[in-house]
């Protein structure tokens, strides 16, 4: 009994919860068509890859996860959210793809630059967006949100005029290499699982982790301390900027391509989502990243799960929307105290008999 | 006196200004066209085209506006065009709504118009004529050639549809749908959209692949680039498709990309919607000039296209001189 008691109070234990509680969604359905139950845990090797649903989760839910990260640092520093990263994502597109096609170009088969230089000049990019916001959320004191808004609508817009208003092909095989397959596991999980586990162990390491929830408990307290509160939180809006940066890199490997119009689009909410998900303040201080990460491939495995069941197009937000409330009802605070009270009173009950 | 003389000299250019046009296109035929924007290769093929057939040399003037998908811009270009009083007004709609006061204008000042391309949502007493392509009848084609393809083969299709409510998702859906309703041996197994993207495309077929693992073999994606990221989930599954695979692809829009896949034959069959309609609107116009009946409504052919090997009565095989021979 107070084995499972101290389970529950774990902080991670809600958003492991709510992840698994998803996906028994699969098993229901799964045995209530006649299927084999356990279908959607099968993991497999078919034509030299990793192929099973679990993998699709983790292969298409690393963009979110990486973005995750970068999330989770700025809410826990500034108590607000950088709404830019979607498009940050697209302006890389387009400033890798322009540097690797050359300007004018639509199609190419063959590199203008080299890779390394097209990768290297977006990941730039997207650091000097995030130090840009962080600026005017640190040193100008602009709202959070008002200050991302900018590169919200200017990010695209930009990339979208760097090639052109048009989908710029870049079909070369070392290109699509990173949101293919590495060996047999696809790439894209590889990347997102090097950024966690170097975000993991900065912030295990150093005390980076300890100034940034300080800051975001209390900027001024921290100052008074002696930490230098404005430079941590810019800090943590480059680290964003920049991991919406590698999170583009992998949507634009995947397709070859920028398409800017879409990539990204509306992304920056699921990560929002994923950093409530994993049970964090969107009021800032303290954090999990681990919960973050969590989050994130639970909203990845809610699509994979709605596309699973055949869930129409047109009702699945709906279906969406429900199981997040759920999710985020049950982490409630109020929830959660009723939850207690009621083990509590079964336990009184369980002693007494 | 030299500025009574700068004054007569203005007032004079002036006039020469104004009456040049009228001097110049005395004989020639007005006609204003508000077009959408310049967001696609496909619009910029449309745009061109009009170009090409409203010349001079045929004896029409034309005054093209690009609105850029303004909606607020593009009615100001049709009260301009009702101001310079032209001879005919063309509007290719960017919103289906809204259009009653403008185009009782129009009609008050005794100038026909004609909508072009998309639909409209006014009364069919304000304007004149409309000219355009149909999804639906897209949708129809595709069904048509597939049934040709298979002949009395059974058919589990897997549809990636466009965006949820999008007129081309729509009426593609409902075309197909409705050919594939004549045919007992046909079942669509699953329809889920990927939102006209490459991305949404891969991730719906790699979704797809997992459900119905060797169970389909018709895949039928909305658009082109929906297409391209169906074949790379499908070659990451190992599955093969076109026309030496295991899959039948049909794709949508007929793009320069698209048609060079089909010509590769990984594309079965691209059904297009077509961009080169002037030559049909400029046939309405010649017979209202001329007095003479002519269609309230007319459908610009839509083609499609199937990769070499194949034959059919409903679209054109491809060779490297349709591809060369492509306007867009």
């Amino acid at each position: 009994m107070s084995s499972i008691k101290k389970l529950t109070q774990k902080r991670l234990f809600l958003p492991i919860f709510s992840m698994i509680l998803v996906m028994l969604l699969n098993v229901v359905y799964d045995t209530a068509t006649g299927g084999a139950p356990l279908s959607f845990f099968m993991i497999s090797i078919k034509n030299g890859v990793l192929y099973g649903r679990l993998i699709d989760i983790l292969n298409r839910g690393s963009e979110i996860a990486i973005l995750a990260i970068g999330m989770t640092l700025v809410v826990s520093a500034s108590g607000g959210t950088d709404i830019s990263v979607g498009s940050v994502m697209s302006l890389y597109a387009g400033v890798c793809c322009l540097i690797l096609a050359g300007y004018g170009n639509v199609n190419v088969q063959q590199y203008a630059h080299p890779l390394l230089v097209g990768i290297g000049v977006g990941l730039l990019v997207t650091l000097i967006c995030g130090i840009f916001n962080g600026f005017l959320v640190a040193y100008m004191n602009i709202q959070p949100m008002v200050a991302t808004l900018i590169l919200w609508s200017a990010g695209r817009a930009i990339g979208l005029l760097l090639c052109n208003s048009q989908i710029v092909y870049v079909r070369v095989p070392s290109f699509q290499k990173l949101g293919a397959y590495c060996g047999i596991i696809p790439t894209p999980i590889i990347v997102a699982a090097v950024c966690v586990a170097i975000a993991a162990l900065v912030l295990r390491f150093t005390a980076l982790g300890t100034y940034i929830q300080s800051v975001g408990i209390n900027k001024r307290a921290s100052r008074i301390a002696g930490f230098n509160s404005a430079k941590i939180i810019l800090m943590c809006y480059a680290i964003c900027g920049l991991c919406a940066g590698l999170a583009g890199m992998v949507a634009t490997s995947r397709i070859y391509s920028a398409d800017t119009n879409n990539i990204g689009l509306n992304m920056e909410l699921d990560a929002i989502l994923s950093v409530a998900l994993g049970g964090n303040s969107l009021g800032g201080g303290k954090f999990s990243l681990a919960g973050s990460i969590i989050g994130a491939y639970t909203i990845q495995a809610i699509t994979t799960t709605l596309y699973a069941l055949g869930v129409s197009s047109a009702q699945a937000p709906v279906f969406k929307a429900v199981v997040v409330i759920i999710i985020v009802v049950i982490q409630a605070e109020p929830a959660k105290a009723f939850f207690k009270k009621l083990t509590k009173k079964s336990g009184k009950e369980a002693a007494r008999a | 006196m030299k500025k009574k003389f700068a004054v007569m000299a203005i007032a004079g250019a002036a006039l020469c200004m104004a009456a040049m046009p009228v001097c110049a296109e005395e004989d020639l035929i007005t006609v204003g066209y508000a077009q959408v924007g310049h967001e696609s290769d496909w619009r910029t093929a449309n745009t061109q085209n009009y170009q090409d057939v409203f010349s001079e040399e045929a004896g029409y003037s034309l005054d093209l506006v690009d609105c850029d998908n303004d909606n607020a811009a593009q009615l100001e270009a049709v009260r301009t065009f009702i101001n310079k009083e032209m001879d005919y007004i063309i509007i290719a709609p960017i919103q289906s709504a809204g259009w009653d006061t403008v185009l009782q204008e129009a009609q008050d000042a005794g100038i026909p118009v004609i909508i072009a391309d998309r639909e409209i949502e006014a009364d069919a007493s304000l304007y004149d004529a409309w000219v355009g392509t149909n999804t639906k009848n897209e949708g129809i084609t595709a069904g048509n050639w597939l049934a040709e393809y298979l002949g009395d083969k059974d058919a589990n299709i897997l549809v990636i549809e466009g965006s949820v409510g999008a007129s081309a998702t729509i009426g593609r859906t409902d075309g197909f749908n409705e050919v594939a309703a004549d045919h007992e041996n046909w079942k669509v197994l699953d329809s889920q959209s990927g939102d006209f993207t490459q991305a949404g495309g891969q991730e719906v077929m790699e979704s797809f692949i997992k459900s119905y693992e060797g169970q389909f073999n018709v895949v039928i994606c909305q658009n082109d680039n929906e297409a391209y990221g169906a074949m790379d989930a499908m070659d990451a599954a190992g599955i093969t498709y076109g026309v030496d695979g295991d899959v039948t692809l049909i794709s949508f829009d007929a793009t320069h990309d698209g048609l060079q896949y089909t010509l590769d034959g990984k594309i079965n069959c691209d059904v297009e919607c077509n961009p080169i309609q002037a030559e049909t609107v400029k046939g309405v116009i010649e017979k209202m000039q001329a007095g003479e009946e002519y269609e309230a409504t007319t459908l610009v052919e839509d083609q499609a296209f199937v990769a070499p090997g194949i034959t059919s009565e409903y679209a054109t095989t491809m060779t490297d001189e349709v591809l060369a021979g492509r306007a867009y």
